[in-house]
């Protein structure tokens, strides 16, 4: 192969110096983007790189417990899994991604795609809860894919546990991911999946209960290992809570109301302490701890008789004959009668043009024939209390309704506790624009009409007047206790509204009729050898025509019962309301048992000798009215 | 035409060109001993040194290669390269996805690397033949043709970013050959023309580069993500750098391929903008050399031979430097002499030799 090389010939210089300086001139031109990045750019890069390796994962405070009165534990905790999904090496998790994380999780990729939103304005190097209370599945996904999908965490926490299931549930409460709402709120330290107390004792508590998280800060590799940890900050534990209220009474009082719709609340007069608060139909609290499926959620919104309604607290119904107790003692205080007042019961009366039936004139067509207060009270005469309302008037009944806690709130611990309602002629001005009407009064003083009480005033009221006037605000939690955590206690009142001591006797004496006399409605609470005293209450909800045409459970008649003991200055108050319950002997044997486990678990935790003096100092009043 | 000699001789040797390159490569050497030694590639630092010694004793022995020699059989070599990467198409093993590597003994080579250098040569070759007239355009044909076919081999691999380092090659040699400037603007048309069905020929993973580069904060977490996290780490290294080993980008792996072809983003995280302008001032001083070399070769072959090599060089230092902070969508070219890898040097050291050997003869004449 013949091959020259001329050598004589070159490359012209320029060409050459031309290159060189095409080479200065991209050096030049890299080295300026090179201290754009590294000069200019270096403290928001510096901090990306620090996003990109740093991870704050939360330690979640355990939530305090519930305890009753004697520590036993009502609302627990136990170990869970919570999936965290990291935001800060990832502007923008990939939908394909979401997609397969979501239906790994079982979660619906929307309302991820919903809480991704939500929370892009929170900070990038805090995590957001994916998931609370995670499956062992999970946890076995999220172990085996953790370098498919950096972006999952899992953390240890707590999860709620209601070990009682639905016992007492209405007042203890749930709690669930925090709302939208309370993110917003002003100071509000939540963030997106957090638990709150959404409803009962959990809301009203939340601040004590609810601990302070802590935060781990570790050092994560480009897969999201944690490769070591920069720094700890414990977690501070919430506060356990011991209530007012005693297990086994609870327990008794739910037995006691089986599958019945209604409420039970126990109260302490002396002191106001709730020992036991039911409400029926019941729900499980556990449902509620994270997210509450559809179908659960929809069973129990249009359950027609509200599991998610506190009765206790809420319902608002007819008193029926135990407003009589008021009516009785407004005669009395403000002296209209004396005890020795009597009327002739023939079954019906007809006061301003109107005749007025007693219940007996529907069962026998006949009356009670002549009744004193005392007769009045344990036969439960309407006629005689239609006679006093109409010596009354309804100006002196809402006096002393209103002075013994009806209308009103009690002021209760709880949230959305409701007020009741007793009619005047100021509301039905107010409200429907017109004049009362002189009937309106009779019906007001049978506990009719437009009267409207919640369990927890019926037992306020009567518990109060059996003191004699004295009327402790119900509550649920020790006043001392709550201040050694340093929560503001709910302001314990006693509202002083002293009753003549003939009026507390004669009222009392009825009511110890009314378990123990012969004809008395309540007997169903009498209790061997213990002092029990009562009212019972038959409210109707519709007119007595309807009630008695139509077979409809929801025109059934509530059935009442107030029983307390001992009478008078009694120790416990139970009111029972038993929903369609149409006649009030369902609910009197509800307030037995309750007493009953009452003085039970009071033996059990005194000496022998206590017990004697209390059998013998308590065992009945003196009788001021025989027997019939 | 000059023989080869019977002894060695060094007098001549550019002492300082070799002292540069070894210099940047022992820099790149810390690098990848820093990103690695930590990993499951601890293995990759030493078979580095190896790589580099062993370069190093080619440079002696190809310096004292005539280049003429060379140039002689470059028609052989030229045809051996085709037939070897033709091979590497049908009998090279499957590696993620391409086929780049021809397996020899216990190494493998990545031939379109050793390729570069027979086509600087062959170009070279080309300028011992013409005199100086008007370059025609049969002769560009010639040249394209030369860096084009085993461009499209290299290119169906899929190795998109090595067969566009045969550009420069051909691209200084019209230049340096006279292209005119009618002939500049038909072959800009036809690029232009060429854009669109090039468009349809690239692998859904280039496009999602080219996409990415044109669109840089869309898909972080995706398609963008290499690019995002090179800049978080150059940027993280500020003025002093974070140290060597302490560079969480690189420590913690959110630089892919840390140790190869990204090994300037973890250096520049690492030695920050002082080291950067170091790194650049090497390369600055080793590129001017060789091309001032180039104008007192002893003929225009010899003065391509070193003008090509830079060329090489300077196109693969500029991109690779610059896609690390988004100047160039991301392709898959090593930074010469610094990134692990033991084709790239072998290349590099080879030509290194070549170049010897040109400024060795420069004063026979």
């Amino acid at each position: 192969m013949q091959v020259r090389f001329p050598e004589d010939e070159r490359f012209p210089s320029w060409k050459i110096t031309f290159l060189e300086y095409c080479v200065a001139a991209v050096f030049i031109a890299l080295l300026v983007g090179y201290w754009r990045l590294q000069i200019q750019q270096h403290n928001r890069l510096l901090e990306q790189a620090e996003h990109n390796r740093i991870r704050d994962l939360p330690i979640i405070a355990p939530r305090g417990r519930l305890l009753d009165r004697h520590g036993r534990v009502l609302v627990d905790n136990f170990p869970s899994f919570t999936i965290l999904l990291n935001r800060d090496n990832a502007l923008q998790v990939s939908d394909a991604h979401l997609e397969k994380i979501a239906s790994a999780l079982e979660l619906d990729p929307a309302d991820v795609r919903d809480m991704i939103r939500r929370t892009a304005k929170l900070p990038r190097y805090q995590p957001v809860v994916l998931k609370q209370a995670a499956s062992l599945k999970d946890v076995a996904f999220i172990d085996s894919h953790q370098s498919e999908f950096p972006e999952i965490d899992i953390i240890q926490s707590q999860q709620r546990f209601y070990p009682k299931h639905g016992v007492g549930a209405a007042v203890l409460g749930y709690v669930g991911e925090v709302s939208q709402a309370d993110l917003a709120r002003p100071g509000s330290n939540y963030r997106p999946g957090d638990l709150i107390g959404k409803f009962g004792i959990e809301r009203e508590y939340n601040s004590v209960l609810r601990g302070r998280d802590g935060m781990k800060r570790v050092v994560v590799n480009s897969r999201g290992q944690e490769v070591g940890t920069l720094g700890t900050v414990n977690a501070l534990p919430g506060h356990d809570l011991r209530l007012t209220l005693d297990l086994n009474l609870q327990l008794t009082a739910e037995a006691a109301m089986g599958d019945k719709p209604g409420a039970v609340v126990a109260l302490d007069p002396r002191t106001g302490e709730v020992l036991a608060m039911v409400s029926h139909p019941t729900f499980d609290p556990n449902d509620f701890t994270h997210h509450i499926s559809v179908k659960t959620w929809r069973e129990l919104t249009t359950n027609p008789l509200h599991p998610l309604m506190n009765k206790a607290i809420q319902a608002q119904l007819a008193p029926g004959s135990i407003f009589k107790i008021i009516t009785g003692t407004a005669a009395l205080e403000s002296g209209t009668i004396t005890p020795d007042f009597a009327v002739h019961c023939k079954g019906e009366v007809t006061i301003y043009g109107h005749t007025f039936h007693d219940w007996t004139y529907w069962v026998h067509r006949g009356g009670h024939g002549e009744v004193d207060l005392h007769r009045a009270i344990v036969v439960s005469c309407d006629v005689y209390f239609y006679t006093l309302g109409k010596m009354l008037g309804i100006q002196k009944i809402d006096y002393y309704a209103d002075h013994m806690g009806l209308g009103r709130r009690t002021g209760i611990d709880l949230p959305d506790e409701d007020s009741g309602l007793m009619p005047s002629p100021g509301w039905v001005r107010k409200a429907f624009h017109r004049q009362w009407w002189p009937g309106e009064t009779m019906s007001v003083a049978i506990g009719q009409g437009a009267v409207q009480v919640t369990p927890l005033q019926v037992a306020y009221m009567i518990g109060g007047i059996a003191s004699g006037g004295k009327f402790d605000r119900p509550h649920l939690t020790f006043r001392h206790e709550l201040e050694e955590l340093g929560a503001d206690p709910p302001k314990i009142t006693e509202v002083s509204f002293p009753l003549h001591d003939t009026t507390v006797q004669a009222v009392t004496n009825g009511m110890w009729g009314v378990v123990n006399e012969a004809g008395g409605t309540g007997a169903g609470a009498r209790c061997q050898g213990l002092n029990v005293a009562g009212k019972t209450g038959t409210a109707q909800v519709v007119s007595t025509g309807l009630h008695n045409s139509s077979r409809k459970a929801i025109y059934r008649n509530n059935a009442w019962f107030v029983g307390y003991s001992p009478s008078p200055n009694p120790d416990i108050a139970v009111a029972v309301l038993v929903m369609q319950g149409q006649h009030s002997s369902v609910a009197a044997p509800i307030a037995g048992d309750v007493i009953k486990a009452y003085y039970q678990e009071k033996g059990r935790n005194q000496t022998p000798a206590q017990l004697v003096s209390q059998m013998t100092s308590k065992a009945k009043p003196k009788a001021t009215v025989p027997d019939p | 035409m000059q023989a080869m000699r019977n002894s060695l001789h060094f007098h001549d040797f550019d002492w300082v060109l070799f002292g540069l390159a070894l210099t940047i490569a022992g820099i790149g050497l810390l690098e990848i001993y820093s990103t690695t030694t930590q990993t499951a590639l601890a293995g990759q630092f030493q078979k580095q040194v190896y790589w580099i010694l062993l370069g190093c004793a080619l440079t002696f022995i190809v310096s004292q290669v005539d280049y003429h020699m060379v140039l002689v059989h470059i028609p052989w070599l030229y045809l051996l390269s085709i037939l070897a990467l033709v091979a590497v198409l049908v009998v090279g093993p499957r590696l993620a996805g391409t086929h780049r590597w021809l397996q020899i003994g216990g190494f493998t080579l990545q031939v379109s690397e050793i390729v570069k250098l027979v086509i600087i040569l062959a170009v070279a070759a080309t300028f011992a033949k013409r005199r100086n007239r008007a370059f025609t355009w049969g002769e560009l044909a010639k040249l394209g043709l030369l860096a084009g076919v085993p461009g499209i081999l290299v290119a169906i691999e899929p190795d998109l970013g090595t067969a566009l380092t045969f550009l420069p090659i051909v691209a200084v040699g019209a230049f340096l050959a006279g292209i005119r400037r009618r002939q500049i603007m038909v072959l800009g048309l036809i690029g232009l023309l060429a854009l669109p069905a090039g468009w349809f020929l690239l692998r859904p993973y280039q496009r999602q580069r080219l996409e990415a580069f044109v669109h840089p904060g869309q898909n972080t977490q995706g398609s963008s993500y290499q690019v995002t996290q090179t800049k978080i780490a150059i940027g993280s290294g500020g003025l002093w750098g974070r140290g060597l080993g302490n560079g969480t980008q690189s420590q913690l792996g959110f630089i892919p391929v840390s140790h190869a072809d990204a090994i300037f983003a973890a250096f520049a995280e690492e030695r920050g903008f002082i080291g950067t302008l170091a790194v650049f001032l090497l390369y600055v001083i080793l590129l001017l050399r060789l091309l001032e070399g180039a104008k007192t070769a002893a003929d225009e072959a010899g003065s391509f031979l070193l003008i090509g090599f830079a060329s090489v060089l300077f196109f693969q230092v500029a991109v690779n430097v610059g896609m690390m902070i988004g100047l160039f969508p991301i392709t898959g070219i090593p930074l010469p002499l610094m990134s692990e890898g033991g084709s790239s040097m072998l290349f590099i050291f080879l030509g290194l030799g070549l170049v010897m050997s040109v400024k060795m003869q420069r004063f026979v004449n």
